[in-house]
Parts: C-alpha cells; sequence; structure tokens
C-alpha cells in the first residue's frame, strides 16, 4: 500500500511542512504520493514532483478547491483515500482543519500531532501541552494522521522526478464559501521554519515597545519574530507570532525569550529548540529551568547592548 | 434558534500534570478539574448571542463520568438554559470519534442550528471533535473562529490561520470552533451559580443514543518528555555573547 500525503501550499509554491511530512511519509513504508489539491495550482504540483522521495504527485484543479475549505478538500481527499494505508497532513492551521474531516467519513479514528513514527501502526504524540508524550497504536485499516513538523526533518525540495497525474475534482459542497483574507505581511523567514527566533513577552509593554525592542535585534540575527500569548493577547504582536500549546510549535537551532516568564502554555510550543536563551529580570521566572542560557536583567537595557555586541 | 455548546472536564491548565510511574497514563486522581479553557470561549459566545437575541436556547453538553455534571453546572451559570451529560463509565477511554458520534446523535434529537465547540481540549491536545462532527452531521465547518456573526440562514466566521485571518461565509446549521480570542469568558458570580443548581440537567447513556464507544486507539504507554540539561546563569550581555558564539556555536 502507498501512503499519502496532502500537500501544503499556496497553488503556486510548496509549503515548508510538506517537505517534513513527506520524511514522516517515509517513515511509515511504501511508496509516498503528494495530492496538491488548490485551483490554478499547476506550480505547486510542478514543485511537488521535485520533493526527494515522492514517488506521483496527484493534481486536482477546480475553482472550489481555491482556498482549502474544508469540505471541499476534504471531499477530494477521500475521493482517493481507498487507494492508501496512511493519510497524512501537516499539523497546520489547513491540515488540522481538514484531516479529523477525512477520518470521521472513513470511521477511523485521527492521530493527532505525531513526533515520531514508532512502527507503520505505532507513533508518539505529546499529550498535556507536552508535558507527557503518549505513544499509540492504530487499529484502523486506514490510518489519518497530522504530523508536528517540528518533529522530523524536511525532505529535499529538489532531486525529485515524480510523474504528475491529474485526478478529477469532485464538486464544490456548496455549504461554505470564502469571503475574504488578512494575511500579515512579513519579510522575515517563517516563524516554523526560522532557524533562529526571538520571542517577547507581556514585559515589553507595548505595541511600541515591542517593535522597538524586538525587530533590531532579528534584523540582527536573521530571526523570525515570536511571542509570548501574554503580548498577543495585549495587542503587541499580531496573534499569528503565537508560540505555543495553542499558537505555532517551533524548534529552531536559536530561541531567544526576552521578558517571556515561561507558563507551560508557552513551553509546549518551543521546548524542542536546541539552544534556548532567556533574558528575564525575575529571578524566579520558569523559563530559567529550560534556558541554555539565562540572563537576568532588564531586557530593555539587555536587549539593545545585545543588537550592538552582536 | 438552539445553540448546543460541547464542553469538556479537564485537568486545570495551571496544574502541572505528572506521568505515572508504571507509564499507563498521567496522575488525575486528587488534581484539581477545570472547565476546557476554550469551551469556556464556546459558552460565552453562544451566550452572547443569545443576549443579542439571535438565538433562543443555549444547551450545554458533556461526555464522560459523573462528575461532567460540575462542568455542565458552570456552563449553565455562564449561561447556557440546560444540559444533557452524556455518562460514561471512569474506566473507559473517550476518544474524539466517540465523542463526535455521541453529539451527532443529539444534533439529530435536538437540531440546533450551530454547534460551537473549542478548537481542542488540553488534556489530548486532539483538534478533532469539532471538525469529525461536522463530517458526520454533514455540517459545514469554520474552525479557530475569532470572530463569529450570526444572520438569520448564515453566519460569517472569520478564522485565525498560519500567516493571520480569513473569513468564511457557512450556510446554517453549522459547527464553529473557537480559537483563544474570540471573547474574554465571563466570570460566573455566585447568584447564577445558585440559579445553575436550579437548571435542567439530563442524563443518557451511549446506548440510549445507539452509538458504539470503543476506543480505536490504544495507548500503549505514556512517558515523560526528555528533559533538557540544566542550563548556566550568564553575568552579562558580552558573556551571553561569547557563550552562543563559542560554545553553542548558533550565531
Amino acid at each position: 500500500m502507498s501512503v499519502l500525503v496532502i500537500a501544503e501550499h499556496d497553488n503556486a509554491s510548496i509549503k515548508g511542512a510538506t517537505l517534513n511530512t513527506v520524511t514522516a511519509a517515509a517513515a511509515c513504508g511504501g511508496d509516498v504520493h503528494v495530492l496538491v489539491a488548490g485551483h490554478n495550482a499547476a506550480g505547486a504540483a510542478q514543485a511537488a514532483a521535485q520533493i526527494a522521495g515522492v514517488a506521483k504527485v496527484i493534481h486536482a484543479d477546480a475553482a472550489g478547491l481555491a482556498h482549502g475549505l474544508a469540505e471541499n478538500v476534504a471531499a477530494q481527499v477521500l475521493a482517493i483515500a481507498s487507494n492508501y494505508s496512511h493519510i497524512l497532513f501537516p499539523a497546520t492551521a489547513g491540515g488540522k482543519n481538514v484531516a479529523p474531516r477525512v477520518a470521521a467519513k472513513l470511521d477511523v479514528a485521527q492521530i493527532s500531532d505525531i513526533t515520531k513514527v514508532v512502527s507503520p501502526d505505532t507513533f508518539e504524540r505529546p499529550i498535556y501541552a507536552g508535558n507527557a508524550i503518549a505513544t499509540v497504536q492504530s487499529q484502523d485499516a486506514t490510518k489519518v494522521i497530522t504530523v508536528r513538523t517540528t518533529g522530523f526533518d524536511a525532505a529535499a525540495a529538489t532531486g525529485g522526478s515524480a510523474a504528475t497525474e491529474t485526478a478529477a475534482a469532485t464538486a464544490d459542497a456548496g455549504k461554505s464559501s470564502f469571503v475574504g483574507s488578512e494575511i500579515a505581511k512579513s519579510d522575515r523567514p517563517e516563524l516554523t521554519a526560522a532557524k533562529i527566533i526571538v520571542s517577547g513577552g507581556r514585559a515589553l509593554g507595548s505595541k511600541e515597545k515591542f517593535d522597538e525592542v524586538m525587530t533590531p535585534l532579528a534584523d540582527k540575527l536573521g530571526a523570525a519574530i515570536g511571542a509570548s500569548r501574554a503580548a498577543v493577547d495585549a495587542g503587541y504582536a499580531p496573534n499569528d507570532l503565537q508560540v505555543g500549546q495553542t499558537g505555532k510549535i517551533v524548534a529552531p537551532q536559536l530561541y531567544v525569550a526576552a521578558g517571556i516568564s515561561g507558563a507551560i502554555q508557552h513551553l509546549a510550543g518551543m521546548k524542542d529548540s536546541k539552544v534556548i536563551v532567556a533574558i528575564n529580570k525575575d529571578a524566579e521566572a520558569p523559563i530559567f529551568s529550560v534556558a541554555d542560557y539565562g540572563l537576568e536583567a532588564d531586557l530593555f537595557t539587555a536587549v539593545p547592548e545585545l543588537v550592538k555586541a552582536l | 434558534m438552539k445553540i448546543l455548546v460541547p464542553v469538556k472536564r479537564v485537568v486545570d491548565y495551571n496544574v502541572k500534570v505528572r506521568v505515572k510511574s508504571d507509564s499507563t497514563g498521567v496522575d488525575i486522581a486528587n488534581v484539581k478539574m477545570s472547565m476546557n479553557p476554550f469551551d469556556e470561549i464556546a459558552v460565552e459566545e453562544a451566550v452572547r448571542l443569545k443576549e443579542k437575541g439571535l438565538v433562543t436556547e443555549v444547551i450545554a453538553v458533556s461526555c464522560g463520568v459523573a462528575q461532567c455534571q460540575e462542568t455542565l453546572r458552570t456552563a449553565m451559570a455562564i449561561g447556557a438554559d440546560r444540559a444533557i451529560l452524556v455518562e460514561t463509565p471512569a474506566d473507559l477511554d473517550l476518544q474524539p470519534l466517540a465523542v463526535a458520534k455521541l453529539l451527532k446523535a443529539l444534533v439529530g434529537k435536538e437540531q440546533p442550528g450551530l454547534v460551537i465547540l473549542g478548537k481542542q481540549a488540553i488534556d489530548d491536545d486532539a483538534n478533532q471533535t469539532g471538525q469529525m462532527l461536522a463530517a458526520l452531521a454533514d455540517l459545514p465547518q469554520a474552525t479557530f473562529a475569532s470572530k463569529v456573526e450570526l444572520a438569520a440562514d448564515k453566519v460569517s466566521v472569520t478564522r485565525e490561520i498560519d500567516g493571520g485571518l480569513e473569513t468564511l461565509s457557512l450556510s446554517l446549521p453549522a459547527v464553529i470552533t473557537t480559537d483563544l480570542r474570540l471573547n474574554e469568558p465571563r466570570y460566573v458570580t455566585l447568584p447564577n451559580i445558585m440559579k445553575a443548581k436550579k437548571k435542567q440537567l439530563d442524563t443518557v447513556k451511549p446506548e440510549d443514543l445507539g452509538v458504539d464507544v470503543a476506543p480505536r486507539l490504544k495507548t500503549l504507554k505514556v512517558s515523560e518528555p526528555p528533559k533538557r540539561g540544566a542550563g548556566v546563569k550568564v553575568a552579562d550581555v558580552a558573556a551571553l555573547v561569547e557563550k552562543l558564539k563559542n560554545e553553542a556555536k548558533v550565531i
């Protein structure tokens, strides 16, 4: 049996999360096929065919698939699901939206946010905000899975030469429609793919201070900017920067937490980072218990000093 | 229009859970339990829609052990009109697919115009139930909602997606799951807790609804996550830069 990966894409190119999901799919065994469901998504399908380790790309193109509506994408996946033993989605907002719909229609349990493939039917996944790791075994014929991208290396984006096959697009379910979107513009590396992340918390005090203090440091390091939930809720940073159990899960080489106390919900999103630096004036802050290097200092003096020293 | 709001009793979000020494699970005996935070947001949203006069009745539902009644009383203290407990045995591992099937049966019975759930429970972190319910009941879904605008025959929902926000329009009935920024749940007051005790709470069993709740995923073991080695505190910025450059070699 083969393994199906549902590509995350913007119709023109493949998003990074797809590459990690391909690696997880290869670990499940069998040929890896990638479904690119979208509208005018030939570019994305071509990019998917280049991914190392992909045997076949299935391209479904229709207006109803343009914005990744769960009803339509799930129907498209279900149309080809019977050919596969495993169906994997990246655990992104898009994948989490569609995967359970597919699982329920197949009458199988979904396995969320896997961090390791132990065997083709056994997987590891974090529970309780990452405070425990569960090893679960699926009893179902088809495994529907979402993949925590930080748990797997990215497959090489080039070097593959998969055949591309066109699939008949399923009809628009007609129960939901896309109205519009507001995408935050950023020249920075994408948060979940960045090698270095500098993250700010409530201690920054205002949106102006957040930008004034964090931006130069991010610029200097070529880093993505993240934020704690407290900073996002206070309006200092947009919510798509939130790192944590309910925000983005990241695992960069270097994570700098400035003015973040380190609640368990935040730690759940970043404690797999290679090196963690904490800058906080509260010596008792829980963030120091996971930090490789802790600096007990006022971030308003320490961060500018750090920018100068780099 | 009725709104159905499923709520889950979970370990309070402030509790640092411990893995049992025999690796069979997490120790939840004598631990403080509360309503899942995303579900509080769901109840709050339903009650606000009722306060705006768009909704006639808010029904809270919970699936699980008898103590879930407390969670339902909390939902009714926030403003839900009545509650349904689908009571399951204490030793049953109740999984999202089973809950979605139970909820589907209740949707068939109660015919709500809208079902509002939390986006995920903070214990199993699955983020599945709402989507599964929508699939089983063949309803449109809008997950991770940060804004809900209800009209007579449709609902407009702004969703939190990677990179920003998007807005969808769904025909009713529909399923919505809440994200953190949808609203700020109100505190329950003592008079409302007292009033909630008098509200109707019906108990049913999965058999009454004709649903098989047997678990489909087998948990082989639950272990502690790998511990990070103890870090060091550095004296000043210069020492930090020196460590990052020469010891960690990350910049």
